[in-house]
């Protein structure tokens, strides 16, 4: 019993000297699958390590629904989490609400200023304060290809759309399934928003999705790249409705199809099944839209605290967050690349390495980034909601370009 | 003295134990309608919020092009859910009436379905239905090379596998309610029936049929808020998709009020919802529990 309290005075001895108020971070996320689970472990351990405790509140369900619903019955009886995995346009709505806390000293302390690019920094500001702590960038515009499907049709790779459907046309002729698509909205939405890009380019894609400009939604680009959408329609299989997106990326795997277009959490799935990027397959940025980036970020948005130690373990999280170490374990696990540019990147694979080269030259001369809307980067979730409506109505009826062209515009007016 | 409290406590005591329960019920059920009701007049996005708009929530959720969908896509399975999970009840209740063998068994199998929860009855149909996977790829393997069987990735008829599924899961539990119903038939007016000549036919069409209304009555109004509730069924069988074309209500509701961030036009659909359970509902339980007051 002595010998107990005595470990215990000597324990709390080093506390005090390790870190001046001991307090708890409870981070709710939805990270539960294997390396997800993994990587946000590491962030555990850190904060740990650091003298506070972590109270871990991971709510299951990929996307998240179930979490915020949680998180909104939290926030309302007045005790949110330390923090929760928000991203996009909803830290602003949470801000607006009053809820997100400050992490200005944090990031003057650490020149968040200057180690994360603009477009990142303005994601995670609500009123020109850091509310949130970036995780990790996705680029949602690649193409994953088995090369081996290619070589057998005796195709090559197709970098432009007009070069997508000759190839897709050649591959359907040797009897393998050209595209693996999953039929659902946000999958839907993920491939059409890929398409406009090619179609229209960058600065037409922030008129549509960002700015919702009138004209542009209603113009020949538009109607165009609902033309080229639908064509998608007739290279996959017809299993395709309701597929989920990792059952799709494994038929590319298994080789009965030959491309599938997803952002770089499909990287995962080809890890897992022992393939090497660049000979067992390949990641190209979506057909016509080389040099472009569309990006996701994750990230996890911080809420205010009742106790002052509570607030000083948010603030120090939040710095370990964008620690480099936190940084590399995330997105090596993740598939995707850091939010930070000034990293040491060795460990990556040409994949990532070719992720972050993009990023940083569109970042760097402001063409070419774009926020992605299938992942709730450029609009509200209500807008999106309305994209993903028409979009998917759309691909699954005979609706034609022009009248999509004309609804889209419509359902945005209306959900603004 | 001591009359007088006893008689106290037996009149108290029944409303002491059954006032939580009443409590719980008022609170948690018509509190939260007309909590729900307040919010479907309100701006509310992601949180509750009290700024009153009057019917704009409601104006939008009728120019929505999905609900008008949803709502469609909910007549049909409705109609033909309750239909033909009646019909084919009533007509296995029949069957299993006629003092066959392994009655019990038999029972037993046709009842298991209703044991499984709609998301396991939703997985295993996807499966089934799905064309590359299930049924069709099953017959093209047996050799009939043209046998096409599509209709859930079909957006015309998918709306139609969720009443398949949806009938092999509840239509034993019909059956269920119209074999007890069948056995509670005094067996002397059926012996007076043949008597008098009846045939089979007519006595099910003429006497044990018409006297079964109430059990009718039981199992429709089961079946009506199995359909209008539908949602996990749906979620596991086709998500809503190809499309929206199998879109109901009940996803509408839940996707608008906590993924959307559209919490005032989610309750406004739940309102609507409410109202048209209501319209039905109501004239039809007035008509039924009169009747046996007038007969």
């Amino acid at each position: 019993m002595f010998k107990k309290t005595l470990m215990a005075i000597a324990m709390s001895g080093t506390m005090v000297a390790t870190s001046v108020q001991a307090g708890e971070v409870e981070v709710l996320h939805w990270w539960t699958s294997g390396g997800e689970a993994r990587s946000i472990a590491v962030l555990k351990q850190m904060v740990e390590d650091a003298g506070h405790t972590w109270k871990d509140f991971a709510v299951a369900g990929g996307g998240g629904e179930n979490a915020y619903t949680v998180l909104r019955s939290r926030a309302v009886s007045g005790n949110p989490p330390a923090s929760a995995q928000i991203k996009g346009l909803e830290i602003q709505e949470w801000g607006d609400l009053g809820f997100l806390a400050s992490l200005g000293q944090v990031a003057e302390r650490n020149n968040w200023d200057d180690v994360l690019p603009a477009v990142v920094s303005d994601v995670m500001k609500h009123r020109g304060e850091y509310v949130a702590a970036p995780v990790n960038v996705h680029r949602v515009n690649w193409m994953w290809a088995n090369p081996a499907v290619f070589e057998n049709a005796g195709v090559s790779i197709p970098t432009t759309l007009e070069e997508l459907w000759t190839a897709a046309d050649q591959l359907q002729a040797a009897g393998v399934t050209p595209i693996a698509h999953g039929g659902q909205p946000w999958q839907d939405a993920t491939t059409f928003e890929s398409i406009v890009l090619a179609v229209g380019g960058a600065d037409f894609f922030n008129d549509v999705f960002v700015e919702h400009n009138a004209s542009a939604l209603e113009s020949d680009t538009m109607i165009q790249a609902f033309r080229e959408f639908r064509k998608v329609k007739d290279y996959i299989d017809r299993g395709a409705p309701g597929r989920d997106w990792n059952v799709a990326t494994s038929m590319v795997i298994r080789g009965e199809a030959a491309m599938q277009f997803m952002g770089d959490w499909a990287k995962g799935e080809f890890t897992a099944a022992n393939m090497q990027p660049g000979s067992d397959y390949v990641c190209m940025a979506f057909p016509g839209t080389e040099g472009e980036f569309t990006f996701n970020i994750d990230s996890l948005a911080m809420f205010k605290q009742r106790t002052a130690a509570n607030s000083e373990a948010q603030l120090k999280m939040a710095e370990l967050v964008l620690s480099p170490e936190f940084q590399e374990t995330f997105n090596l696990n993740k598939g995707s690349i850091p939010a930070r540019t000034d990293m040491d990147m060795s460990k990556f694979d040409s994949c990532a390495l070719a992720s972050m080269d993009t990023f940083i030259a569109t970042a760097e001369s402001g063409q070419g980034l774009v926020p992605s809307m299938a992942h709730g980067m450029s609009t509200t979730s209500t807008v999106q909601g309305a994209i993903y409506d028409t979009v998917t109505e759309f691909f699954n009826s005979n609706m034609s370009a022009e009248d999509a062209t004309t609804r889209l515009a419509r359902a945005i007016r209306a959900a603004q | 003295m001591s009359v007088t409290n006893r008689k106290g406590l037996d009149y108290w005591l029944p409303k002491l134990v059954l006032s939580p329960t009443i409590a719980i019920t008022v609170i948690f059920i018509y509190g939260f309608v007309i909590w729900t009701a307040v919010l479907s007049f309100t701006r509310s996005r992601i949180l509750p919020q009290y700024e009153f708009v009057g019917f704009e929530q409601y104006v939008r959720l009728f120019a929505n092009d999905r609900w008008l969908g949803a709502m469609s896509n909910l007549l049909i399975f409705g109609v033909l859910f309750i239909a033909i999970c009646l019909i084919v009840g009533l007509v296995l209740a029949i069957l299993l009436d006629q003092n066959i063998r392994a009655e019990g068994a038999l029972r037993t199998i046709y009842l298991y379905p209703m044991a499984l929860s709609f998301i396991v009855t939703g997985t295993v149909w996807k499966w089934l239905l799905n064309p590359t996977v299930g049924i069709e790829r099953f017959m093209i393997s047996l050799g009939w090379e043209s046998f096409v069987f599509d209709w859930i990735v079909n957006p015309q008829m998918a709306i139609y596998t969720i009443v398949i599924a949806g009938v092999w899961q509840a239509s034993g539990f019909v059956m269920a309610i119209f074999l007890a119903g069948l056995r509670g038939i005094d067996t002397s007016i059926i012996k007076a029936a043949q008597l008098d000549g009846a045939s089979l036919f007519s006595v099910y069409t003429r006497i044990i049929i018409p006297s079964m209304r109430p059990v009718f009555f039981s199992a429709f109004i089961m079946l009506a808020h199995i359909a209008i509730k539908s949602f996990d069924l749906i979620i596991a069988l086709t998500g809503g998709g190809p499309g929206n074309s199998t879109d109901v209500p009940a996803i509408f509701m839940y996707q608008f009020s906590f993924q959307r961030g559209q919490l005032g036009m989610g309750a406004a659909s739940a309102i609507v919802m409410l109202m048209t359970v209501l319209a039905i509902l109501v004239p039809y339980l007035y008509s039924e529990l009169r009747t046996p007051k007038n007969g």
